[in-house]
């Protein structure tokens, strides 16, 4: 079978599951606590004007009707319109979701780094001072929630030092965003050749982005160590060994390349759920993605805004599973992808 | 080892320079033009009539649009600056005389006032503006009905400059009503050019896109991030601004705002918690600003759908039993104004709110309940919403802590912020719960038409009494001055304070950290950021 085809199938295979998940994000939207007609209706409301914004919001028809009138919105690719922010839906996650993956991926970056010398390290050298560093960098990212990384960040280097900038967002006060091209302002800065704001940008990134890094570098470091070790126990590093490879080469290419399979797989699951994770640093930043996006739309049972929200993460989740499952197949060639 | 050393410089670079980067514009460096106002909640639309439009959004209304009629400056003891309700002044009316019947109030638009477009404000402008706050409903139309402004054949334009509102009977709060953040005046001829037969009255456009006279322009909105006012240079509704620009930012982390604010890297966070109050206000280079809110009461309400708390002898015994003093402390952290012991059983003013004559005297509260059929106690939730859980939570621990001395086995009921108003008030059907009701309008009688009359919407307590009715039906429209007033209102406070179905814990203030450089802060009813005075030295 063909690369294409593989992909094709791939997308297919997600087509129920994607279905699936419209349906139970309309259900359980429904059973959220709370009547969003009456929250809407704003103080000193009355009876009359409560039914009025039922009616205006379309609440006051049966479930099957809604999900008949949902189901159409979305064949158009329209996924409702959010009425805490009045704002559609689909604009308004595309507006954040680029704020989102430019904190994730930076971090992300950082924690890859960091995380996979240090692991490679750490397995090379079992039980010296780099192992045992490995160790503490592990457990306490796994143990410092990252609002407190967050604060303690903020608190040191802004705060008491004054290092890092204020806390604001993606851009301090002075500048305006650039031009919108891949709604990353460091790429959009550089492309505008708008120089300071980028440089603004990119601090503004910093502090966000070590601390979803602190946190995701844990489980990276923690399954690259172990992959390793795996790895330089085997039989044909022995054998590669024997046969007087350099050290080098029987590391990087033998260990490393064995040992990359397990590590893709869990960056592709830190990936996901950090996307999803950076709720409390996005909130510590003030930073404008999606987790806060759909926070907010919880709280006042905005349903269009959540279901869209957990639409479109779900179609995120599968295009990253079928990127981690293409990538299988690069690293390793006996990796085929069937039905 | 070449990503080490990439890491390595990627960190020097994220902390070795905090110095200034070139400035794109240098309209936004002039520091001393541009304040910047913290705000902890998001800003959602820019129209206020928009149903689904939030509280913070209405700080928009006030800054961006006008009104005929704003309200004066009175000075407080600490001397901080707050509205002043007994002083109604012209913002886009220049004069306006109220018919011999006092059925009519005909006011005269100011001759220089103009929208932004240039174009001058006229009659018909104020007419489809009030048009448009009854037509998409919600409560901006609620809002209007209390000043009795139902119907839109009410509002008539005489003409170009002259606009007569017909009043179905007269009423003390219908020129006050014209005061509010609701009452604004739209550029009509702008938006009728966006409307669409779908959406009549501009809905979609001014969501986005305000049109009005305000004394300041909106210069970007990143929804979810920030809002920049820019000074409009022609303003004719009052003084002009004493800053050129303000950019409201929002920042969710009351941890962030804080350390921001103690920096001095913005001027003003608006409406912080109590606790980060009282320690900000040991710090020199922070002046923390409480205000009072008008007609506002943190209050704990007794269900009469709740058997034991039919009985008065009960709900007093619970007014006696809570302990005032700690919760004060520990819940408000002493920002705010006491509103228990008050030391005659007999309201002594007509002033509300006032002091009621209960305190903490659990052998009176004892000796009470000893008396009814409950003396071996009873269970009862008390109820409070998430959303204000950081004086709710303290408040609730405290009540049951000391209720639970008179035999009253209280246990908490945590309710989240999108169910609450369905539950507490809509439905009414928690037996006893903490409550946080402030009336827009500073008379008593509209408190009391809010929270004493069953069926309105802040009676949690489905408190019904016949007398109190009566009362407020002929006090809600009477004058101030009128020589029954007085008796009146003070009769309806006797009635509180007998049968407490809303026992009072405090009266609560709004808290604002500034630097020393941010001058003007005032206080208004409607508790949003309002701009136009603000001053940076």
């Amino acid at each position: 079978m063909g690369q294409l085809s593989i992909i094709l199938a791939r997308c297919l295979q997600a087509i129920p599951t994607v279905f699936g998940i419209v349906v139970v994000t309309f259900l359980l939207t429904r059973a959220l606590p709370g009547d969003p007609a009456a929250y809407f209706a704003g103080a000193s409301a009355t009876p009359e004007s409560i039914t009025e914004i039922r009616a205006k919001l379309g609440l006051d028809q049966g479930l099957p009707r809604q999900f008949a009138t949902y189901l159409k919105d979305l064949s158009r690719g329209d996924l409702g319109q959010s009425i805490s922010t009045g704002q559609p839906v689909a604009a308004e996650l595309l507006k954040r979701l680029p704020a989102s993956l430019e904190l994730t991926l930076t971090a992300l970056f950082l924690s890859v780094m960091t995380a996979i010398p240090l692991g490679v390290l750490a397995a090379v050298h079992q039980d010296s001072w780099i192992d045992q560093l490995c160790r503490f960098v592990v457990t306490a990212g796994v143990s410092l929630p990252t609002f407190f990384t967050g604060l303690l960040l903020i608190y040191v280097l802004y705060f008491l030092l004054g290092l890092a900038p204020a806390p604001l967002g993606r851009l301090d006060l002075l500048h305006v965003p650039p031009p919108h091209v891949t709604g990353f302002l460091v790429f959009d800065g550089l492309l505008a050749r708008e120089w300071a704001t980028a440089w603004s940008a990119f601090k503004q990134l910093m502090l966000p982005a070590i601390t979803l890094a602190l946190f995701t570098l844990a489980p990276l470091a923690r399954m690259t160590r172990a992959a390793m070790l795996q790895a330089l126990a085997s039989e044909y590093l022995r054998t590669a060994r024997a046969a007087g490879l350099s050290r080098g080469r029987v590391l990087m290419v033998y260990a490393f390349r064995n040992a990359m399979l397990p590590i893709i797989t869990t960056l592709g699951m830190v990936f996901s759920f950090s996307l999803g994770a950076n709720v409390l640093v996005e909130k510590v930043f003030a930073w404008p993605g999606i987790g806060s996006y759909a926070i907010e739309a919880l709280v006042v049972s905005d349903y269009a805004a959540v279901q869209g929200f957990v639409l479109s993460m779900a179609i995120l989740f599968v295009l990253l599973n079928l990127a981690v499952d293409t990538l299988y197949t690069l690293v390793d060639p006996r990796v085929r992808i069937d039905g | 080892m070449n990503r080490r050393e990439l890491l390595k410089s990627a960190g020097a670079l994220a902390f070795g320079s905090s110095m200034l980067p070139f400035l794109k514009s240098t309209a936004w460096a002039a520091p001393n033009d541009t304040a910047v106002v913290l705000i902890g909640n998001t800003i959602n639309s820019l129209d206020i009539h928009r149903p689904g439009t939030n509280r913070p959004s209405y700080q928009v209304a006030v800054n961006v649009y006008d009104r005929l009629v704003t309200f004066g400056t009175r000075k407080l003891a600490d001397g901080s600056l707050a509205y002043d309700y007994d002083k109604v002044q012209p913002e886009l009316a220049e004069s306006w005389i109220v018919a011999p019947d006092r059925k009519s109030i005909t006011f005269k638009i100011k001759p220089n006032a103009t929208f932004w477009d240039g174009s001058p404000v006229t009659a018909e402008d104020v007419k489809w503006s009030f048009e448009r706050a009854l037509a998409l409903g919600g409560f901006p139309k609620v809002q209007m009905g209390a000043g009795g402004f139902v119907d839109p054949a009410q509002f008539v334009a005489v003409d170009a400059r002259t606009f007569r509102i017909d009043l179905k009977r007269p009423s003390k709060l219908s020129l006050p009503n014209l005061g509010v953040p609701v009452a604004v005046i739209v550029n009509s001829k702008v938006a009728k050019s966006r409307a669409t037969a779908a959406d009549p009255w501009a809905a979609e456009y001014l969501h986005r896109n305000p049109a009005g006279s305000g004394a300041f322009k909106v210069e970007r909105w990143d929804a979810g991030q920030q809002l920049v006012y820019v000074r409009n240079d022609k303003w004719a509704g009052g003084p002009l601004p004493g800053v050129q620009r303000v950019i409201i930012r929002e920042v969710p982390a009351q941890a962030t705002r804080r350390a921001l604010i103690e920096r001095g890297d913005v001027h003003l966070s608006f409406q912080i918690p109590n606790k980060d109050a009282q320690e900000l206000a040991a710090n020199r280079k922070i002046k923390v600003t409480g205000s009072p809110i008008d007609n506002c009461l943190y209050v704990a309400c007794l269900n009469y759908n709740f058997e034991p708390f039919r009985d008065q002898r009960v709900r007093q015994a619970v007014a006696w039993a809570i302990p005032y003093e700690q919760i004060f402390r520990q819940a408000a952290y002493g920002r705010g104004v006491p509103m228990w012991g008050g030391k005659s059983a007999k309201p002594v003013s007509a002033v509300w709110p006032q002091p009621f004559p209960y305190a903490t005297d659990l052998a009176k509260a004892q000796a009470l309940l000893g008396q009814t059929a409950y003396k071996a106690g009873f269970e009862v939730p008390l109820s409070f919403d998430l959303g204000e859980a950081d004086w709710g939570e303290p408040a609730a621990l405290l009540i049951q802590e000391s209720l639970g001395k008179i035999g009253i086995k209280v246990t908490l009921d945590k309710v989240p912020g999108a169910n609450w108003r369905t539950v507490a008030l809509v439905e009414k059907k928690l037996p006893f719960l903490l409550e946080n009701f402030g009336g827009w309008l500073n008379t008593p009688c509209y408190y009391f038409y809010w929270a004493y009359i069953k069926g309105n919407l802040f009676n949690a307590s489905n408190y019904d009494d016949p007398a109190v009715k009566k009362l407020i039906d002929e006090t809600l429209h009477m004058e101030k001055s009128d020589p029954a007033y007085d008796p009146k209102v003070r009769q309806l406070i006797q009635k509180a304070f007998d049968d407490v179905p809303r026992i009072p814990l405090w009266q609560p203030t709004l808290e604002s950290a500034m630097t020393t450089r941010m001058q003007g802060y005032q206080f208004w009813f409607h508790r949003q950021v309002d701009a136009r005075s603000y001053k940076l030295v």
